[in-house]
């Protein structure tokens, strides 16, 4: 067996009052593309933060090629030859992708402290060439779409000629396409003895590129296995500690009910395109499409938060006037965002405040002060009714599991009376586990006469959880299928069904 | 793929045209200003006139390109003003008290205002003060200081005439060398703006601190960097003021910070950083003078004057929300 590249032994992190990591290790070897799975809140983040220099160890060490190292920061990293592709997009939108990439490390004029765009660029260009990407690095970064501001990401990260790739989540915002255009470059680097960490909630995706799997629950280490000797299933029962049974749940009956609401022809530039549908009571209706189809931008026009061309909302069968999202919250609609850190939540407010947030009005008394008294027992209701896991109403909501965070905004549009709700990529980013749970809670809703408009990417999930399915294309509904009829490869065919406008 | 890249690409048009947008609007401003007072009043077309709206613009000029610097990289610096008046008493100590070569007190000017800007940068970047309260607590440091050192008197250039010369001299075309000073210091911050490392780390600090942070970029460094050019160009300006009133006046000062940071703003720099530049900036510093010279010569009064400049900025800052909002 080949030297380790990287050992990582006894390591223990805390957050003030967050045991993040107790006694972890981890192991790399050279070529290898080393899988890490756990719930959210496992700690995977931290430990890898703590490699890339990111986080500073409280104890344990780490051996970087049989050596014991001190890794104090990013640079120190880099300097070893270990990059980290973080969860969240890390860059600079004013900045071009070349700009992007070699930030810290420009190539030099003239003079030192001279830059040598031309330098760059080509630098850029040698690059994307090598991993067979089409980015153009005088692209301001803005203006690209997530799927390539990813692919930059990724190739910020093999510009450093690393040795250990550290991928925290990688294909999140990606398409099937660009993940198989991810894994191709994952085994071009495996070949060449590169040591790769693939952090991936998505276990399918493991079994494919993985040849080890390290899981990890709660801060510790629990095991760590062969990709090909180990079950998905048993994956899964080592990462939550129990068995759980991955059935499909029964669909609730959807009672073919009155139309709750009914959206007319909206159209708004390209984007979204003589948009029409209806959402029954107690319906959970599904909408599919690959990403950039449209779906979220209808759901935002719905809510009132982007403005619209023309077209007409209907609530319960009367014509309304949403232009803002304080009038759809009037209207009973609530928009769950898919980035629910930036929109969903007041993440230094505690959970209190934030389940209570879009219905303040009804805990206030006359004088317009908060009765705390009543915030309280309804943040406490919705806490119990949705088994939200915060260790006190006073947790601020930046120190709970993305799963939970989710569940904080469900409990803050159902304290609010809700009964329209747009989930927008429910389980982006969250675990199996959780994730059965949030399906769980979307039944529960849907069977209490709510509706759900839910907007995934994820075709199990829109297969599994929709009665009714809409799929979009180009800013345009291009079909729509009952849960019965619908698979996999309907869907598809909906959703590529472009224009037949060349674009030039 | 093919709708993404058509779809990114014609937000990048629409991105490149809301930037640029703003800098046209400004240059077409100032256009306009100066067309509609020529068109108007015979005294504001004149050879003279122009110079000395050059000549006014000089000191506020140089302060506002310092304040482009910190303002792309997402901060502000209220300090200058006040920084400004300090390194002029400090130029006007060197030169007439300490028997020292004039000289001398040029680079101790600009290495007091440096001084003051690493001390901003290490408040802000160390100690992790918002800019705005670090500066404001450096506003009047050095106000204070100022008055301490001057004895709150001003210090007059007694027996030096060559200093006068040396900035408000009028060697070519009968245009006085602040002028020149301006421009070259100009066309030098331009250069660092885009071509140097500096520069480059200017942009990624307003665009997205943590992202630069995690690339490996000392960001503390460059900060503290960032805010001592601006104190760099605070001491510049104060030679410069200096140089025009023939005097260091210890009193001056207050306010120069606020018209700095309204010439990046009218420019197209923009408060929530990332964006802006030195050419933008000069042409708002040129406009709030042409706008003062050309208001006092068709008679309006001074209130109204003030009344009109803060609509100017208001309509500017107006102009960088849109643009970003339509850029969201």
């Amino acid at each position: 067996m080949a030297e380790l590249l990287v050992e990582m032994t006894g390591i223990s992190k805390s957050f003030p009052g967050v045991h993040a990591l107790d006694d972890c290790r981890f192991e790399l070897r050279p070529g290898e593309v080393h899988a890490l799975v756990g719930e959210n809140g496992a700690g995977k983040s931290t430990l890898m933060k703590v490699l890339a220099g990111i986080y500073r160890r409280d104890a344990g060490t780490i051996r970087f090629k049989g050596r014991e190292v001190e890794i104090a920061s990013p640079r120190a990293a880099q300097d070893l030859g270990i990059s980290i592709i973080h969860q969240e997009l890390n860059l600079m939108g004013h900045l071009t992708v070349a700009q992007n990439i070699f930030i810290g490390r420009e190539p030099r004029g003239a003079a030192p402290f001279l830059l040598d765009e031309k330098t760059l660029n080509a630098k850029a260009r040698e690059l994307f060439e090598t991993l067979h990407l089409k980015l153009d690095p005088r692209a301001r970064v803005s203006s690209l779409a997530v799927a390539q501001q990813q692919m930059v990401e990724i190739a910020k990260a093999l510009s450093f000629s690393s040795v250990v790739l550290i991928m925290d989540e990688p294909t999140a915002a990606l398409t099937d396409t660009e993940i198989d255009e991810l894994f191709r470059i994952i085994r071009q680097l495996r070949e060449r003895g590169t040591g790769i960490v693939h952090i991936s909630h998505r276990l399918q995706e493991l079994k494919q590129i993985s040849d080890r799997v390290t899981v990890m629950r709660d801060g510790g280490y629990i095991d760590t296995v062969q990709t090909a000797e180990a079950s998905i299933q048993s994956i899964i029962s080592k990462m939550v500690g129990r068995t759980i049974f991955e059935a499909t749940p029964e669909l609730p009956e959807h009672p073919n009910s009155e139309v709750v609401l009914e959206v007319r022809n909206l159209n708004h530039g390209r984007v979204i395109r003589d948009v029409s549908f209806q959402l029954h009571r107690g319906e959970i209706l599904g909408m599919s499409g690959l990403i950039g189809a449209g779906r979220t931008e209808v759901a935002r026009a719905v809510f009132g938060a982007d403005p619209h061309d023309s077209g007409e909302i209907l609530i319960h069968g009367k014509p309304v006037a949403i232009r803002t999202p304080a009038n759809a919250v009037a209207h009973g609609i609530g928009y769950l965002s898919e980035d629910r850190r930036r929109y969903g939540l007041a993440l230094i407010m505690d959970v209190e405040a934030n389940v209570v947030l879009a219905s303040l009005r009804k805990f206030a008394g006359r004088l317009g002060q908060i009765r705390f008294d009543r915030t309280k027992a309804a943040a406490q209701e919705q806490v119990k009714g949705l088994a939200i896991k915060t260790p006190s109403l006073a947790q601020r909501v930046r120190n709970l599991s993305g799963g939970t965070q989710q569940k904080v905004v469900v409990a803050k549009w159902l304290a609010a009376d809700t009964e329209i709700l747009i989930f927008d990529e429910p389980t982006r980013g969250i675990d199996v586990g959780a994730k059965s749970e949030i399906y769980r809670l979307l039944n529960d809703l849907a069977q209490q006469g709510r509706s759900i408009i839910m907007i995934s990417s994820e075709l199990p999930e829109i297969l599994r959880m929709s009665h009714r399915i809409l799929v979009m294309c180009e800013g345009r509904i291009t079909g729509e299928l009952s849960a019965a009829e619908a698979t996999q490869e309907k869907i598809m065919t909906f959703a590529t069904q472009r224009e037949a406008v060349v674009a030039a | 793929m093919q709708t993404t890249t058509t779809k990114s690409q014609s937000r990048t048009q629409s991105l490149v045209k809301g930037e640029s947008l703003q800098r046209f609007l400004a240059l077409g401003a100032l256009v306009i200003l100066l067309a509609f007072f020529s068109l108007i009043s015979a005294p504001f077309r004149t050879t003279e006139n122009f110079t000395s709206i050059l000549v006014a613009t000089a000191v506020n000029g140089v302060l506002a390109m310092g304040a482009t610097f910190v303002i792309i990289t997402g901060g502000i610096d209220l300090s200058v003003g006040t920084t400004m008046t300090l390194c002029s008493v400090i130029l006007g100590l060197v030169v007439t008290n300490s028997g020292l070569p004039l000289w001398l007190g040029i680079p101790a000017a600009l290495a007091g205002g440096a001084l003051v800007g690493m001390v901003n940068g290490i408040l802000i970047a160390k100690l992790k003060l918002p800019p705005f309260i670090a500066t404001l607590g450096m506003l009047n440091v050095s106000r204070g200081l100022a008055q301490i050192l001057s004895d709150v008197k001003p210090v007059y250039f007694e027996g030096h005439p060559e200093f006068y010369d040396l900035f408000m001299g009028k060697p070519i075309l009968g245009i006085p060398n602040v002028v020149f000073v301006m421009f070259g210091a100009a066309i030098l911050a331009s250069l660092v703006l885009t071509r140097t490392i500096l520069g480059r780390y200017t942009f990624a600090l307003g665009s997205n601190e943590e992202a630069t942070r995690l690339s490996g970029v000392n960001v503390d460094a460059w900060k503290i960097t960032v805010y001592s050019v601006a104190g760099l160009f605070a001491g510049l300006g104060g030679i410069l003021i200096a140089a025009r009133m023939n005097s260091a006046q210890p009193s001056v000062g207050m306010g120069y910070e606020l018209d700095a940071i309204a010439a990046a703003v009218i420019g197209g720099t923009s408060l929530s950083g990332g964006v802006g530049s030195i050419a933008g900036t000069i042409i708002g510093a040129l406009i709030i003078s042409t706008l003062g010279i050309g208001l006092s010569i068709i008679g309006v009064p001074d209130q109204w004057k003030l009344v009109i400049t803060g609509l100017v900025i208001i309509g500017a800052v107006w102009l960088d929300i849109l643009r970003r909002r339509g850029r969201a």
